[in-house]
């Protein structure tokens, strides 16, 4: 080949030579294939910021299981479980049976920070064990930081069955729940 | 000899023709350094590097046997820690590689800072230090996850709780950060994917930046105080520390960081086995809520400020704190370019670091007695000392066991037994008049919850009457100061 070193601006002034042209057609075909892998990468990694939240009806069982004007625990599975979820699927919650189908669920996030909170029969009291926040038993807000009372799930009941609209980690940026 | 050593020579001289040995070392581990920079104080940079190193191969090894999937993380780690050979030796080692990474760093950067080296012309230097320090302390939370265990779920829940308070997207945000609207199996994957390729990557590429900068521009000289750094002079300064006092940095000026080296080394080993691994702690298993989520060591300062910050600051400064952190950061060589570099000559930047330092430290107290928990099982388990029970009235031993039973105790201590969220009872009597008490008791507020609601009258009377009783002897109760002729209740 030429002993001479390349002189890229050789064609100063005159149509560009079929090297620049191919240095060209090579950066546009990369930047198409870039953008062809590039795009579904990124829909890829933020579907899950695009994906709604679809809440389902989640039973609870059967309303005699909680007696009235008592606060109990009960837990459901993730309506969006998958196989290999392990314990993480069993979601926990409180509910409150006021009077007959007059019920509260609450979630077991605190409204703070999301820690789980407890339940004291004794002094009707909801209490977090991460920042002190404190609930009365309707999940008004009694002490501490968190900025609102305690998150209740939208339910019914069908059949004596006692139903939650749920499949969501409940935190203050969804307000229907 | 001689001829063996003409061998050896010529091999070396073989090689060195093909791979340009001699060339990288005058371009990299030779490169001339200031005499002075052979310092105790300059120690830091290199032993986070090492850390970092510690942490890619006992991670790489740990990574052999841990299953990243919600159903198997825990047991598999239970396996290593108990049963697979050496596992809790790796653990333990991957576990004080990272808080030493942590801590050396922090070391690095303040040293950075009080010596004024990120000024011109190491802009660049600082801003990509900054970077890692974000990524450092992005692995730091992600390892923690890795556990798995009840303070990983539980600290996930912590971290989504934050992300959904960003206005117009949390929900988005949330779902981003836990591959879902709930944490479950993709939020393990997304955050082992994080903590294994995506973060070790970012500190590989941007410590090749930081070392470049390191070559390219130098090492920063010792300051001496009154030389003061000008955009125009500096270089040329540097140039002539370089002629009159430069040595290769190997191995002329490498001696400290060797033996700063063996002693991170000598540390992490005797941690890890004095010490062994951290946790796992119960399963992640949202259902047994009898926890207390406790961060790791490093960022027990942030869990003390979300639970002392007053409420309206809140989202502002979780959400923004570490956005205003960063700016200032990224800012700090560009508005402190020039000027003083000895820690000597800048009272500022000295107090800064005290400040930091000391807010740091005792916010991680804080967080370490986290006295605003109640005591969940104080009701259950706080005695009370014989002194708060003798010689008290029926009526004031039915309040004490209203007192007992109602939880009050996990919140209030009687003398130092008990919650420490609201205020020890031991003296209260000294302190309120039975009028206070009672609307006190009954309407709550400063942070207590109202009973009203759940005491009987009778309840309140006999609760009043205690706390009455409590002060130290020979203290009369408190009087109504608005009512100064009159006697004191009792």
């Amino acid at each position: 080949m030429n002993d001479e070193p390349c002189k890229p601006c050789d064609c100063e002034g005159k149509k560009p030579s079929r090297r620049d042209f191919l240095l060209w057609i090579g950066f546009g075909l990369n930047a198409v294939a870039g953008a062809m892998i590039g795009i579904p990468l990124l829909g890829y990694v933020l579907s899950a910021f695009f994906k709604p939240n679809p809440l389902t009806w989640i039973s609870l069982g059967p309303v005699d299981q909680f007696p009235e004007g008592k606060t109990r625990f009960a837990s459901y599975e993730n309506p969006l479980r998958r196989e290999w979820d392990g314990d993480t699927s069993n979601i926990p919650c409180w509910v409150r049976r006021i009077k007959g189908n007059d019920f509260q669920v609450f979630a077991i996030n605190c409204t703070h920070l999301g820690c789980p909170v407890r339940w004291f029969e004794e002094s009707r009291l909801f209490m977090c064990p991460c920042h002190g926040g404190a609930f009365y038993e309707d999940g008004g807000h009694a002490a501490g930081p968190p900025p609102r009372g305690l998150y209740t799930y939208e339910l019914k009941v069908e059949n004596g069955t006692l139903f939650i609209k749920g499949g969501v980690l409940p935190n203050l940026s969804n307000q229907n729940i | 000899m001689n001829k063996l050593l003409n061998i050896a020579r010529s091999a070396f001289l073989w090689v060195d023709d093909r791979l340009h040995i001699a060339k990288l070392y005058e371009s990299t581990a030779g490169h001339h350094v200031p005499q002075s920079s052979g310092s105790w104080f300059y120690v830091f940079g290199s032993a986070t590097l090492l850390c970092f190193m510690i942490q890619l191969a006992t991670g790489i090894m740990l990574a052999m046997v841990y299953v990243p999937s919600a159903a198997e993380a825990y047991t598999t780690l239970e396996y290593l820690t108990f049963q697979q050979e050496l596992g809790w030796f790796l653990r333990a080692v991957h576990f004080w590689g990272s808080n030493f990474m942590v801590g050396i760093m922090l070391l690095h950067m303040t040293q950075v800072f009080l010596f004024g080296a990120y000024k011109y012309p190491r802009e660049i230097t600082w801003i990509t230090g900054v970077i890692l320090m974000v990524l450092t302390l992005g692995l730091a939370f992600t390892g923690q996850v890795m556990r798995f265990d009840e303070d990983a779920y539980w600290g996930l829940g912590i971290g989504a709780a934050i992300m959904g308070r960003v206005p117009f997207v949390g929900e988005q945000m949330v779902n981003m950060m836990l591959g879902g609207p709930i944490i479950a199996s993709e939020t393990l994957s997304r955050f082992f994917a994080l903590h294994v390729f995506v973060l070790p990557g970012g500190v590989l590429a941007i410590v090749s930046i930081h070392l470049r900068m390191v070559l390219t521009k130098g090492i920063n000289e010792y300051p001496q105080p009154g030389m003061l750094v000008r955009r125009e002079t500096y270089d040329k300064e540097y140039a002539a520390i370089l002629k009159k006092e430069g040595v290769p940095f190997f191995p002329k000026a490498i001696s400290k960081d060797l033996v700063a080296a063996s002693i991170v080394i000598f540390g992490i080993l005797a941690c890890a086995i004095l010490f062994g691994p951290e946790g796992p702690s119960g399963p992640a298993d949202p259902v047994q809520i009898n926890t207390l989520p406790r961060p790791d060591f490093f960022f027990l300062w942030i869990f003390a400020i979300a639970a002392l910050m007053p409420d309206w600051i809140e989202t502002p400064a979780l959400l923004g704190g570490p956005v205003i952190i960063g700016i200032i950061l990224f800012a700090l060589p560009f508005f402190n370019g020039t000027g003083e570099k000895s820690w000597r000559r800048r009272p500022v930047a000295v107090i800064t670091v005290i400040l930091t330092y000391v807010s740091l430290g005792l916010l991680t107290y804080l967080g370490h007695t986290s006295p605003w928990s109640p005591d969940m099982d104080a009701w259950k388990s706080a005695e009370t000392p014989l002194e708060f029970v003798e010689g008290r009235s029926p009526l004031e031993l039915q309040g004490l066991l209203v007192i007992q039973s109602m939880q009050c105790r996990n919140c209030h201590a009687i003398d130092g037994i008990g919650g420490h969220r609201g205020p020890d009872l031991a003296d209260v009597g000294s302190r309120l008049t039975k009028a206070q008490l009672i609307r006190q008791v009954i309407q709550g507020g400063g942070n207590m919850p109202a009973y009203g609601k759940n005491l009987t009258p009778d309840q309140v009377e006999a609760v009043v009457a205690y706390m009455v009783s409590l002060r130290p002897q020979g203290v009369p109760p408190a009087r109504d100061s608005s009512q100064p002729g009159q006697a004191p209740m009792e």
